[in-house]
């Protein structure tokens, strides 16, 4: 019985690890489709930016109830995890309470700790689907916001009820194994005056009472099974989930924007002509010495200016897209959605993402060569939406992990403007008025310095 | 107004004819040069320079749009063409220092013109203004004539959100001995206008409301008789909501250097 449960156990974590490292390859390969850039200068201040909003989750903090809420569960989880160690030791050797009889000092400290921890983890996965279905926090209702359709939000109450469940799985495991321990049954008579009970988990020991011997080992067996299994599954579940926030979420804040938040990205390649085109000395090195991630020079030829797709794209923004958990923070705070126009920042990384997936599954169906006749912009992002972005960085601003859907919208708008000349007919006129006239209104430049003659006035 | 004091706005053409270089560069503007409400902005603010006595210059007929709203519109051909064409006049007149009331320009020539060749230290007319209050250069005379006004301050997003700096222009604020009350949205947080990115020179798509109509409810509902800001769009924008809301005979829009123009008399 011993043997087969350990054969079955590395059975199945050695395919878990086989999948994850083959949806890992595979999500590496979609944000490499992405433009070369360089983002491992600084790496003091990029460090200090991801200990302080990716570790210390310094922006969840403007709203702090759930600032700390949120904490809760972040520390929690990833605490408990560290139990998840022993959990996979015990079933790859058969043992039981592997760290038990090695650091038996601190072993009930550290599971009374943890027991804390998963109430914490639970409690708040409760709250978070109240707040989500009962009292509707707006962000996250499809009425107000139409890219919450039902994948997301089935995507979050998974997730909330799978870490309630493993979270009950962990604090019962404990409790039907006291319980065992205390009856002095088979092996777990080993551990008995070693392990003491645990701070949360004996309050959970009068529900097992009723059970004999027999089924409280299967009860026993059953929880740790479910425990470990879930944690694995939600392993595999979270690559497909924006959920996957919970690994991405750190290198996507170290490798977010320094420059200030106004700062439009230069486009070289424009500078070099525009230098040949004033007569000027040329300065710029049109692809320069970047290299992408595997220390590959990026093509000399110049592509499309600004982006029609998700390859136009920097690896960064689609890295970005792969770490947005659609919280809603960007389309909270956007004056265009708050006004009722089309546009929302939090579409705009969710778009990407999916479009993403679906060159994903072209690759899955005909190798990694296909192309298929879509793009971001038109099939998932619109005119209207670009159009309506005042670049007031309030989404920049407002997102925990430092997504920015403001360098998205701007480089599909260059796109529609330099590639297919395709913007409004009133920002043609300002165009045209600032090439002629050097304002954006139709005045004469001869006319600029008139505004002096009513100094004395 | 003082009819006996005449105040002198002289260019860098100027400056450079007579051998001289002023301390800064006053970066006027296209809204700041045509727009008729903020030309009385860059004309306080020229009261205000020439008071103080500060050598300064602008650059007169020879200034051109930053480009900004046409790079945010995703014109980079245009944007690039204008900034070029500006950084040779401003390092043909060998420009250190600049200041600026727009801070879509203070942005742009603060953060996107080294990339091409013009670096120079740039500020905003709010961070000049609050130097020159530090400094005791400027001051407010006893309570007048802003005692017992409620103003509140409108942040811009190309000046707050894109560069930090929220602290300057409530300083500025605070010397007028005036009430100052907060918006529930400010700072880091604060609501667009509704212009940035181009919007200004084109209608809003279609929604609910326009972003200035939500905003100037806000500024409203602090009780505020003065609506204070920084920026020549969201001057307009401001202006117009509040037209919107049929307020325009009890609550103001002006621009912090108005503000501190009317407080010295000027």
């Amino acid at each position: 019985m011993e043997i087969i449960q350990q054969v079955v156990f590395v059975a199945v974590l050695a395919a878990t690890v086989w999948y994850i490292a083959k949806r890992v390859r595979l999500i590496t390969r979609a944000i490499n489709l992405g433009r070369p850039e360089n983002r491992s200068d600084h790496p003091d201040e990029r460090l200090k930016t991801m200990l302080l909003v990716a570790f210390g989750q310094k922006k969840m903090f403007t709203n702090l109830l759930v600032g700390v809420m949120h904490f809760v569960i972040y520390a929690g989880f990833l605490i408990v995890n560290i139990e998840v160690l022993e959990i996979i030791l015990d079933g790859v050797l058969g043992t039981h309470r592997l760290f038990a009889p090695y650091i038996t000092p601190i072993y009930p400290i550290l599971i009374d700790v943890f027991e804390l921890l998963a109430v914490g983890v639970l409690t708040v996965c409760v709250i978070f689907l109240c707040r989500r279905f009962i009292a509707k926090v707006p962000r996250f209702q499809q009425e107000r916001h139409r890219e919450m359709t039902r994948w997301p939000r089935t995507d979050a109450a998974i997730i909330l009820t799978a870490e309630i469940l493993l979270m009950i799985a962990f604090l019962t495991w404990n409790a039907s194994d006291s319980v065992l321990r205390d009856r002095g049954v088979g092996h777990y008579a080993e551990l008995k005056g070693i392990v003491p009970d645990f701070l949360i988990s004996q309050f959970l020991k009068p529900l097992f009472s009723g059970f004999n011997d027999t089924g409280l080992m299967v009860y026993e067996r059953t929880a740790w099974w479910f425990h470990i299994l879930g944690i694995l599954s939600f392993a595999v579940y979270v690559t497909y989930s924006k959920h996957l926030h919970i690994a991405l979420g750190f290198p996507n804040v170290y490798f977010s924007d320094l420059q200030p938040k106004g700062e439009m990205q230069n486009m070289p390649e424009i500078t070099k002509e525009v230098q040949l085109a004033l007569g000027l000395p040329v300065t710029t090195e049109v692809g320069g010495s970047q290299t992408n991630d595997n220390g590959e020079q990026p093509p000399a030829e110049i592509g499309r200016f600004g982006a029609k797709d998700v390859q136009d794209l920097k690896w960064i923004n689609l890295m970005n897209a792969y770490s947005c958990t659609e919280c809603g923070r960007c389309t909270s705070a956007c004056p265009a959605n708050i006004t009722g126009k089309k546009l929302s920042p939090r579409k705009i990384m969710m778009d990407t993402r999916d479009r993403l997936e679906e060159i994903q599954q072209g690759w899955k169906a005909n190798g990694y060569d296909y192309k298929d006749d879509k793009s971001l912009l038109n099939d998932y992002i619109t005119a209207e939406e670009l159009n309506a972005c005042t670049t007031c960085q309030a989404c920049v601003n407002a997102c925990p992990i430092n997504i920015n859907p403001l360098d998205i919208i701007l480089q599909l708008r260059r796109y529609r403007v330099m590639e297919e000349s395709d913007a409004p007919a009133s920002w043609n006129a300002m165009f045209s008025n600032i090439e002629n006239n050097m304002a954006p209104w139709k005045f004469s430049p001869s006319d600029r310095f008139n505004w002096a003659d009513q100094v004395n006035e | 107004m003082t009819t006996e004091k005449t105040y002198k706005v002289p260019t860098m053409a100027d400056m450079m004819a007579s051998g001289e270089e002023p301390e800064i560069l006053f970066w006027v503007g296209c809204a700041g040069s045509f727009d008729d409400r903020y030309k009385r902005v860059t004309i306080a603010f020229v009261r205000i320079l020439n008071h103080v006595g500060i050598k300064f210059a602008v650059l007169g007929p020879e200034e051109a749009c930053t480009g900004d709203p046409a790079r945010r519109a995703g014109n980079e051909f245009l944007f690039q063409m204008q900034a070029m064409s500006n950084i040779q006049v401003l390092n043909g007149y060998n420009v250190k220092k600049i200041v600026t009331a727009c801070p879509h320009c203070f942005n742009t020539l603060k953060n996107e013109y080294p990339e091409l060749g013009g670096t120079y230290e740039v500020i905003h007319h709010s961070q000049f203004l609050q130097g020159l209050i530090n400094e005791g250069r400027v001051k407010v005379k006893d309570g007048q004539p802003f005692k017992g006004r409620r103003i509140t301050f409108h942040d811009s997003c190309y000046l707050g959100r894109a560069n930090n700096v929220y602290e300057a222009p409530r300083e500025v604020l605070a010397a007028l001995d005036a009430d100052l009350v907060e918006m529930k949205r400010v700072r880091a947080n604060g609501l667009c206008c509704g212009a940035g990115g181009g919007q200004y020179f084109k209608e809003p798509e279609p929604g609910k409301k326009d972003v200035n109509v939500e905003r100037v409810e806000e500024a409203l509902s602090t009780g505020a008789d003065t609506i204070a800001v920084a920026c020549p769009f969201c001057m307009t924008m401001m202006s117009d909501g509040v037209k919107n809301k049929n307020r325009e005979d009890s609550v103001r829009v002006f621009d912090i250097s108005e503000l501190i123009a009317q407080g010295q008399g000027l």
